[in-house]
C-alpha cells in the first residue's frame, strides 16, 4: 500500500502513462474489429456490401491493431517503465520519448485509414504501404536510441534480465521490419516488394514468425521477468535459468519461420530445418514458462486474493500451452492436417489472447495506480470480473477453433475409394458454422472484459487517493 | 568457402558459445552477482508494493 503512493519525480512517467492508457483504448478498438470480423464469418451480411467493411480489408486492420497498437503500446509502456526503474535513472531523452508516442499514434491512425481503403503491400502482419513503413522505421530508431541510451547512463552496474529481453526485441524488430519492408515504390500508395517467388515467401515468414518470436514473445517475456516477481513480491525463481533462457530463445527463434511454408515451393531441406528448429524451441519456451510460474513457489496463496497476479500466472499457463502446441503443429505430418484450418487461428489466439493480452493486462493493472499516484486500482472486484471474462472468453475461442480446425482438416483430406474428395469445401464450411458462433461469443466476452478494464482505469485515475487508501476488498477466486 | 562449410563452422561455433554461456551462468563466480541482480527490482520499495490484501487466510 505504501510504496505506490510515492512519486518518483526523477522518472519520466508521462510517456509510460500515455502508452498505458492507449494500451487499453487500442485493445478495445483492435479486439472489437476482431469481434466484428468474427461476426461476419457467421453473418456475412455484416459487411453491408461496403468494400471498406469487408473481411479482407478489416482482417489486416484487426491483426495490426492488436499486435502493434495494443501490444505495441503495452511494450512501450512497460519497457520505458522497467528500464527506468531497473537502471535507477530517468529516460535518456524526454523529447525522443514523446516523439515515439506521437509518432506511433500517427502510424496507427494512418494504418487504420489506409488498410480499409484497400491500400496494402499484402505482407502479412506488415501490410502498411511504404510511407508508413518509413515512419515506423524512424519512430522505432528513436525508441531504440532512447532505450539503449537509458541503459548506457544507468546508475546500477547490472542490466536486469527484463532489459535484455526488451533490448533483443527492439533490435530484432528493427532488423525484421527493415528487411521485410524493402520495396520499390511506384506511387505514394503503391510499391512492389524487392523479393520474388519462394524467396519472398521465406522473407515474409522469417518476418512473420519472428514478429511472433521477438515482438510477441521476447518483449512480453521482458514484461514477465519484471512484473511477475514484482507482483508476487519475490525474486524470479532462477536468475541463472533466465540468462540461459534468454540466449537459447534468441538464438533459436530466428530459424522457425519455414514451418509456415510446409509443403510449398520452399526447398524441402528448409522446411525440415524450420521444423527441427521449431521443435527445439519448445525447450527454452518451457524453461522460461517454468521460471515464471515457479517464481510463485511459496507464495501460491497470493493467487487467491490477487487477481492481478492471477492474470500474470494464467498468461504463463497459456504461454506454456501455446509453446507446446506450436512445436507440435510445426511437425510436417501434423501440419498436413492443421495448416490452412481454424486450428492455426485457435493457436494464434491462445498465444495472443491468453499469453500476450493477459500478461499485458496484468502489467497495466500493476502500473496504473503507480503511474497516477493512487494506492490501488479503483475496484479489485472488477479486476477479478475481467479476469474471468478474459479466461472464459479465451477458452471458448480456442476450443471452438480447435474443433472446427480438426474437423476441417479431416474433411478436406477425406477421400473416397475411387480417389475423389468425400466432401466439398462448402460442406466443411457448414460444419464449421456453429463453432464460428461460439468463437464470436468468446470474443464478445474478451471485449466486455476490456471495457470493464477501461471503466476501472478511468475511475482509478479520477478517484481521490484517500478514498482508495481504505483496505481493498479481499477477492477470493 | 561454400555454404556447407561456412554453415557447419557457424553451427559448431554457436553450439560452443552456448555451452560457454550455460557454464558461465551456472558457475559459482556468477552466483553472487546474479543474487544481487534478481533483488534489484525490489530496491525501490521501502516496504511492500502490493495491491492485494495483506490478510493471508
Amino acid at each position: 500500500m505504501s510504496e505506490a503512493i510515492q512519486v518518483h519525480p526523477e522518472y519520466n512517467y508521462k510517456v509510460v502513462r500515455q502508452f498505458a492508457v492507449m494500451t487499453v483504448i487500442w485493445g478495445i478498438v483492435g479486439m472489437s474489429v476482431g469481434v466484428l470480423i468474427a461476426a461476419q464469418l457467421y453473418w456475412p451480411a455484416l459487411n453491408f456490401d461496403t468494400p471498406w467493411l469487408t473481411f479482407s480489408r478489416l482482417r489486416p486492420l484487426h491483426t495490426n491493431a492488436v499486435i502493434f497498437a495494443f501490444g505495441g503500446s503495452a511494450l512501450f509502456a512497460t519497457s520505458f517503465y522497467v528500464v527506468q526503474r531497473t537502471s535507477n535513472v530517468r529516460l535518456f531523452s524526454d523529447k525522443l520519448a514523446s516523439f515515439t508516442f506521437w509518432g506511433w499514434q500517427l502510424v496507427i491512425i494512418l494504418t487504420a485509414i489506409t488498410l480499409p481503403m484497400g491500400l496494402t503491400s499484402t505482407k502479412e502482419y506488415g501490410e502498411m504501404e511504404w510511407p508508413i513503413d518509413i515512419l515506423i522505421t524512424i519512430v522505432w530508431l528513436a525508441y531504440l536510441i532512447n532505450f539503449f541510451g537509458t541503459m548506457v547512463i544507468r546508475k546500477v552496474s547490472h542490466i536486469y534480465v527484463a532489459n535484455w529481453f526488451f533490448g533483443a526485441f527492439i533490435i530484432t524488430v528493427a532488423v525484421l521490419h527493415i528487411a521485410n519492408s524493402m520495396a520499390i515504390p511506384v506511387s505514394l500508395t503503391k510499391s512492389y516488394s524487392i523479393y520474388a517467388g519462394a524467396v519472398d515467401a521465406m522473407i515474409q515468414w522469417w518476418y512473420g514468425h519472428n514478429a511472433v518470436g521477438f515482438f510477441l514473445t521476447a518483449g512480453f517475456l521482458g514484461m514477465m521477468y519484471y512484473f511477475v516477481p514484482k507482483q508476487a513480491g519475490r525474486p524470479v525463481y532462477s536468475y541463472r535459468l533466465s540468462v540461459v533462457h534468454f540466449w537459447a530463445l534468441i538464438s533459436l527463434y530466428i530459424w522457425a519461420g519455414p514451418h509456415h511454408l510446409h509443403y510449398t515451393a520452399l526447398p524441402d531441406w528448409t522446411q525440415s530445418l524450420g521444423m527441427a528448429m521449431s521443435i527445439i524451441l519448445f525447450v527454452p519456451s518451457w524453461g522460461g514458462m517454468i521460471n515464471g510460474i515457479m517464481t510463485l513457489s511459496g507464495a501460491w496463496h497470493k493467487l487467491r486474493t490477487d487477481p492481478i497476479l492471477r492474470f500474470l500466472v494464467v498468461s504463463l499457463s497459456f504461454y506454456g500451452m501455446s509453446t507446446f502446441e506450436g512445436p507440435m503443429m510445426a511437425i510436417k505430418t501434423v501440419n498436413a492436417l492443421s495448416h490452412y484450418t481454424d486450428w492455426t487461428i485457435g493457436h494464434v489466439h491462445s498465444g495472443a489472447l491468453g499469453w500476450v493480452a493477459m500478461v499485458s493486462i496484468g502489467s497495466i493493472y500493476h502500473l496504473i495506480p503507480i503511474l497516477f499516484d493512487k494506492p490501488r486500482m479503483y475496484s479489485i472486484k472488477l479486476i477479478n470480473v475481467h479476469f474471468w471474462l478474459a479466461t472464459v472468453g479465451v477458452v471458448l475461442y480456442i476450443v471452438a477453433m480447435w474443433m472446427s480446425g480438426v474437423l476441417q482438416g479431416l474433411m478436406w483430406r477425406a477421400i473416397n475409394a475411387d480417389g475423389t474428395l468425400t466432401y466439398s469445401f462448402v460442406e466443411s464450411l457448414e460444419a464449421s458454422k456453429p463453432f464460428y458462433l461460439v468463437r464470436f461469443f468468446g470474443g464478445v466476452l474478451v471485449v466486455a472484459g476490456m471495457l470493464i478494464m477501461a471503466y476501472n482505469v478511468y475511475r482509478t485515475i479520477k478517484s481521490d487517493s484517500e478514498e482508495l487508501a481504505i483496505e481493498p476488498e479481499v477477492q477470493p477466486a | 568457402m561454400d555454404y556447407a562449410i561456412s554453415g557447419s563452422i557457424y553451427t559448431v561455433l554457436v553450439f560452443v558459445i552456448f555451452i560457454g554461456i550455460v557454464l558461465w551462468a551456472y558457475s559459482k563466480k556468477s552466483k553472487a552477482s546474479f543474487d544481487e541482480a534478481e533483488k534489484l527490482i525490489f530496491d525501490d520499495e521501502p516496504q511492500q508494493n502490493k495491491q492485494e490484501s495483506k490478510v493471508d487466510e
